[in-house]
């Protein structure tokens, strides 16, 4: 917890690329236990927002604070931070030339220290409780989407994080596969897991989510309850929004 | 044509030839293993330095860069007569143990160079999305390197490392230009000796007979690859 008693704290961030400016100075609070929403167009800044909090991206301004920690500084070291922070992408990202067990132990194993037989021991344990236990000794390309994405969640969850950034994770996902994806993140949210979530299920944003951010070019343009994001936005722009992912019957 | 039969596969002289291009043979088989054993971890190192990220490493990269270009474009021979002088500018002496020690560097010194861009062409393909993903597990960047990046950057360029060795096999035989009498020069003595130039072919038979299994084995592995892959596709 930081002072301010939030688990994650932005404040002032911003980003660029070249010349190109993508984050144009976002404050975003998330508390422990609490699941945060970006919702947005493509290009809106979401993946790279996440991308900073884990400082894959280093940040041009402004201040991230996670578990009291200040993680903008110049002397933060960045692998153990990461391994309180799990990450996982659009595109499962999963090791091909690694078994599923590899995959997932091997974090646990080389940046952890933990012993290849306890590190087993543990990732066997989460996917059984993903039920893929018996595709651990498989390659990721056995396996379908659906699958691969949970097993990259639990690769994620083998360090032990205590925070996991999701960034579009049932985008690249066939509609019949998205569900599974979506349950596996519904039962972390239960275990009390901080998570932020950049996403375009509005659905499953409203009923897993404590807050909702709207993020358009680069700035929260809105931020609320689910509730009062999607049944009665403030701005012009979350209406238009919403409107637009409406009629792509997304909700 | 009788001639020409006679003057280059003349059966007598091929197998009065075979012990003498044998024994000279000998030595392009062991420059090629000790080379080989030299360059492949070299180069390895070479192409990670010259792929290190951030600018305290830009002298390690600018250095890298200078070496690959400097010895990927010089040609071996020239390498090889330019260790030799410096040998000799440092009084090592001629024996053949110098000698062929003279050949290994300037073999080591050329085909690293190359044998760097092949990996670094191997270390490239690798998505950089694969050590992002390591690297956000909280994987170093070596460890990143070591566990994710180059074991699938390493597979992928097996064929044309093995394309590179077999090429370093015939290149041994340049060595006779320093005096080292390796299956080649064995050849020339055998044909000065004799007015018969069927010891080349006998030292050609030994080259081909060295590299076709080699060439195969290539094959092979690149057969298999495309097959997996294509499995992938499915």
């Amino acid at each position: 917890m930081s002072e301010n008693g939030h688990f994650v704290s932005l404040q002032g961030i911003r980003k660029r690329f070249d010349d190109l400016e993508v984050l144009h100075g976002i404050d975003l609070d998330v508390g422990e236990h609490e699941v945060v929403c970006l919702i947005g167009a493509s290009g809106s800044g979401k993946s790279t927002l996440l991308r900073c909090i884990n400082l894959l991206e280093r940040v041009d301004a402004g201040t991230i604070v996670v578990d009291g920690q200040t993680i903008t500084g110049t002397k933060i070291d960045v692998n153990r931070l990461r391994q309180k922070i799990g990450i996982v992408f659009q595109a499962y990202n999963l090791f091909p030339h690694m078994t599923v067990l590899q995959n997932v132990t091997l974090a646990p194993r080389k940046a952890l220290g933990i012993s290849r037989g306890d590190a087993a021991g543990h990732a066997r344990a989460l996917l059984r409780q993903i039920g893929l236990e018996d595709k651990a000794d498989e390659f990721p390309d056995r396996l379908s989407g659906g699958q691969q994405q949970r097993v990259a969640i639990v690769r994620a969850l083998a360090t032990g994080p205590k925070l996991m950034l999701l960034d579009e994770i049932t985008s690249a996902l066939d509609p019949q596969l998205i569900g599974e994806v979506l349950e596996l993140v519904r039962q972390l949210a239960d275990t009390g897991m901080t998570m932020i979530l950049a996403t375009h299920e509005m659905s499953f944003a409203r009923e897993v989510a404590n807050k909702v951010c709207f993020l358009d070019a680069g700035v929260i343009c809105e931020e609320g309850t689910p509730e009062q994001i999607f049944s009665a936005p403030r701005e012009e722009r979350t209406r238009e929004f919403l409107a637009r992912v409406l009629e792509g019957g997304r909700l | 044509m009788g001639q020409f039969l006679h003057e280059f596969f003349s059966p007598l002289d091929f197998i009065r030839a075979v012990p003498q291009v044998w024994n000279g043979f000998i030595f392009n088989i062991k420059l090629m293993l000790a080379a080989e054993a030299l360059v492949l971890p070299l180069a390895l190192a070479v192409a990670i330095v010259r792929g290190l990220p951030g600018r305290a490493a830009a002298p390690l990269r600018g250095a890298a860069i200078v070496y690959t270009d400097f010895f990927r474009g010089t040609p071996l021979i020239l390498v090889l007569l330019l260790v030799q002088g410096f040998a000799q500018l440092n009084y090592f002496g001629l024996s053949a143990e110098t000698l062929f020690r003279t050949g290994l560097i300037a073999l080591v010194l050329v085909y690293t160079a190359y044998v760097t861009e092949v990996y670094r062409a191997g270390i490239e393909s690798v998505h950089p999305s694969q050590r992002m993903a390591a690297r956000s597990l909280g994987l170093s960047y070596m460890q990143a390197m070591r566990f994710v990046v180059l074991p699938q950057a390493i597979r992928r360029v097996i064929p044309p490392l093995l394309n590179d060795f077999i090429g370093l096999q015939k290149d041994t035989a340049l060595v006779t230009f320093i005096g080292l009498t390796e299956a080649a020069a064995q050849a020339g003595l055998y044909s000065n000796d004799f007015a018969n130039d069927t010891a080349y072919i006998v030292a050609a038979v030994f080259f081909i007979f060295l590299t076709i299994p080699l060439a195969r084995f290539t094959d092979h592995i690149i057969r298999q690859r495309e097959r997996r892959e294509r499995a992938q596709a499915v």
